[in-house]
């Protein structure tokens, strides 16, 4: 039986939000409440109407065992960017002179 | 560099006024986001994977100092301390809160920078050939037609609303540098045998789904006429292009379906009834706007000072540096220096807020604090002294920013893929960072010489893998990454669409390709025979079957 969790973009600073238990939003996957496929259509349809809270509500399936996403878009989407990135990612002048 | 006029000004901040309105009324409700999409895309406003992305233009790629500090400050401020100089010339911000994005535009205004005409279906920001005004081979600067065409483009109301996006490039090298030929229109400088200059104009060409090589329209539309001619064109393009269908909607699509011919004829016609009626640009005014690129006050200079072949002789790096990043300059005793942003391991095209400050800092101290952003998502100098070279080169090693590989395989031209983009397949920044990697030894990279590399992740082809020497397109294989190979692709005017080497390889996979493509080629190579010229003598088939016994 597939599970979801529902997902949305935050208005004010476009971060990826989840729906938790008690019908708020978090940052944190781990957080989400998990749904049947039914239950979930129902949420959406619910959460679509916070239109000043968040933007594009959608469900995404969830993996058979665990609790990750199935989609590797919605992994990397859940858990932001595989790579290091701004400052946490300069490299060395060494390294960047390929010496 | 253009200045703004009071008009340029009240233009700019009558649209940041009327943006701030908009996102208060998005922010309170009063407007719903199917309301607020489309204007917000008129602002340069995206909204990705993580968060929402904000598109600056960089007007045919040039900035100044003070503009590029004003970048630096805000990727510090609103941002996550970084931003990524795109293909297009312009720069992304990809985690401002759209809360902020007014103030953003406010501080962008202040320095004569906006977000208009990065998105939506109007005709984009111009791209230029990132050494205008100062390449050795120009027949003329393109950027004064660049700014006419910006000011002609910039809210004209025929089309605003054309059937999808239209993006015109501008080149004025005998070397394009500009990638006229895969533009919607693509515009090169030429002189005709009577010695006028005018326009040789493209049309047609472009990347994505159908990627296309752009064809000749017009050998040569005279610069009192440019207006008309390109009115013309967009009129029978918006008239006639579709707007059904999405991916059948670019110009590229009109001219497959009308033939060249017919779509020439078609523009003829339209040309001949309104030829003379459109308001052209006079000639006192393109001169007026030609002023503001007038050449800096160059010093009586000779080229190769002695400081520099004793700095070069003493020094292997900085000497492997001066032979991949610096470019002759038409004047004597300057260089155009090309600041590389791909560091071994790191994102093509991103640079910290620090960096983007030490930047502007060295284009006061070394070239009359003028920049350009570059295609290749790398940063020009395009004023600098040969005696200054040195002194530059042992600044940019202090702040990692001299990576000696501009042309060369680890040059790598990467669309931001599925570690940000919405409509990505596939990741394209860790294969780019393996790639580097695995070619990290800089010597063997000048050794294996000139070879363009380009990375989308998916067929969108922002990455511009199509025309990449080299070229990696990601696709989704049910749910999982995939890549596929392609090989011969050429921007420059020997223009090329590349052929597909293999589908259906992993990311280490299409690194091993790699490395077996230039297997093949080193061995096939004549002497001083670059990449792309060995594959049109060899042809594909031996680096597919040395790829397919590798695999
Ligand atoms: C991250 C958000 C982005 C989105 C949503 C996006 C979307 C698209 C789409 C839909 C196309 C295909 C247009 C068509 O075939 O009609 C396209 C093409 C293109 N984009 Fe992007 N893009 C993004 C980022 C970028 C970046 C970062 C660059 C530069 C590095 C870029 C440069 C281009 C170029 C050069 C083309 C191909 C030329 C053309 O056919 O128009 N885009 N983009
Ligand atoms: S090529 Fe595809 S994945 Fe890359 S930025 Fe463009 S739309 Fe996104």
């Amino acid at each position: 039986m597939s599970r979801q969790i529902v997902s949305a973009n935050r208005l004010t600073d476009g971060l990826v939000v989840f729906r938790t238990a008690a019908g708020t939003w978090t940052e944190r996957a781990e957080d989400a409440r998990v749904y049947s496929v039914e239950e979930a259509e129902i949420e959406v349809a619910a959460a679509s109407r916070e239109g000043t809270v968040v933007v594009g509500v959608y469900a995404v399936d969830l993996e058979e065992q665990g609790s990750a996403p199935s989609r590797l878009r919605e992994r990397i989407r859940a858990t932001g960017p595989t790579v290091a990135y701004g400052p946490a990612a300069v490299i060395s002048p060494r390294r960047a002179a390929g010496a | 560099m253009y200045r703004y006029d009071e008009f340029d000004h009240q233009v700019v901040r009558e649209r940041v006024a009327e943006f701030s309105d908009q996102v208060a009324r998005r922010l309170s409700g009063d407007l719903s986001e199917e309301q607020f999409r489309p204007l917000r895309l008129m602002n340069g406003v995206y909204l990705q994977l993580h968060a929402y992305m904000l598109r600056v233009a960089v007007p045919y790629g040039e900035l100044t100092s003070g503009k590029m500090r004003r970048l630096a400050h805000i990727a510090r401020v609103y941002d996550r301390g970084y931003g990524h100089f795109t293909t297009r010339q312009n720069i992304q911000f990809n985690w401002p809160k759209l809360s902020d994005i007014p103030a953003i535009l406010r501080e962008l205004a202040e320095v004569e920078m906006h977000a208009i005409q990065t998105s939506g279906n109007c005709i984009r920001n111009v791209t230029t050939d990132a050494f205008a005004g100062v390449a050795a081979d120009e027949i003329e600067d393109p950027r004064p037609w660049a700014e006419v065409l910006r000011q002609w483009s910039t809210f004209h109301p025929e089309f605003t609303y054309l059937p999808r996006k239209f993006k015109i490039a501008i080149s004025g090298g005998a070397q394009d540098r500009a990638a006229t030929f895969f533009h919607d229109i693509g515009i090169r400088l030429v002189r005709a045998e009577s010695g006028d200059v005018g326009f040789q104009i493209i049309v047609g060409g472009g990347m994505g789904r159908t990627p296309r090589v752009g064809r000749v329209l017009n050998g040569f539309v005279a610069k009192s006429e440019i207006l008309s001619y390109l009115e013309a064109i967009l009129r029978v393009y918006n008239l006639h292009g579709r707007r059904d269908n999405k991916y059948k909607a670019r110009i590229k699509i009109l001219v497959d379906a009308l033939t060249l011919e017919g779509f020439r004829a078609e523009v003829d016609a339209e040309w001949d009834r309104i030829r003379g009626s459109v308001v052209e640009v006079p000639a006192e005014e393109v001169e007026r706007i030609g002023a503001y690129f007038a050449d800096p006050d160059w010093q009586a200079l000779a080229d190769n000072p002695p400081e520099l072949a004793a700095a070069r002789s003493r020094s292997a790096a900085f000497n492997g540096w001066v032979s991949a990043n610096v470019m002759a300059h038409r004047v004597p005793g300057y260089a155009a220096v090309t600041v590389s942003l791909k560091p071994v391991g790191g994102i093509p095209g991103d640079a910290t807020a620090d960096q983007m400050d030490a930047l502007a800092d060295f284009a006061d101290r070394y070239s009359l604090g003028a920049l350009r952003v570059s295609k290749e998502q790398n940063i020009v100098l395009p004023f600098v002294r040969q005696d200054q070279l040195y002194a530059l080169w042992q600044a940019l090693v202090a702040e990692g920013l001299a990576t000696a590989n501009k042309g060369l395989i680890s040059d790598i031209i990467a669309c931001p893929g599925l570690d940000y983009c919405a409509l990505a397949n596939a990741r394209s920044i860790p294969l780019a960072q393996m790639i580097s990697e695995r070619f990290s030894d800089i010597a063997r990279q000048h050794d294996i010489g000139e070879v363009t590399l380009n990375i989308s992740g998916c067929i969108n082809a922002c990455g511009h893998h199509h025309v990449g020497n080299i070229g990696i397109l990601g696709v989704d294989k049910r749910g999982e990454e995939s890549y596929q190979l392609v090989l011969g692709g050429d921007a420059t005017q020997t223009a090329a669409i590349g052929d597909i080497a293999g589908p259906g390889f992993t990311a280490e996979g299409v690194v091993d390709a790699i490395e077996t493509v230039i297997g093949v080629y080193l061995a096939q190579r004549q002497t001083g025979e670059p990449f792309i010229d060995t594959y049109r003598r060899i042809g594909l088939t031996p680096f597919k079957e040395a790829i397919n016994a590798a695999r």
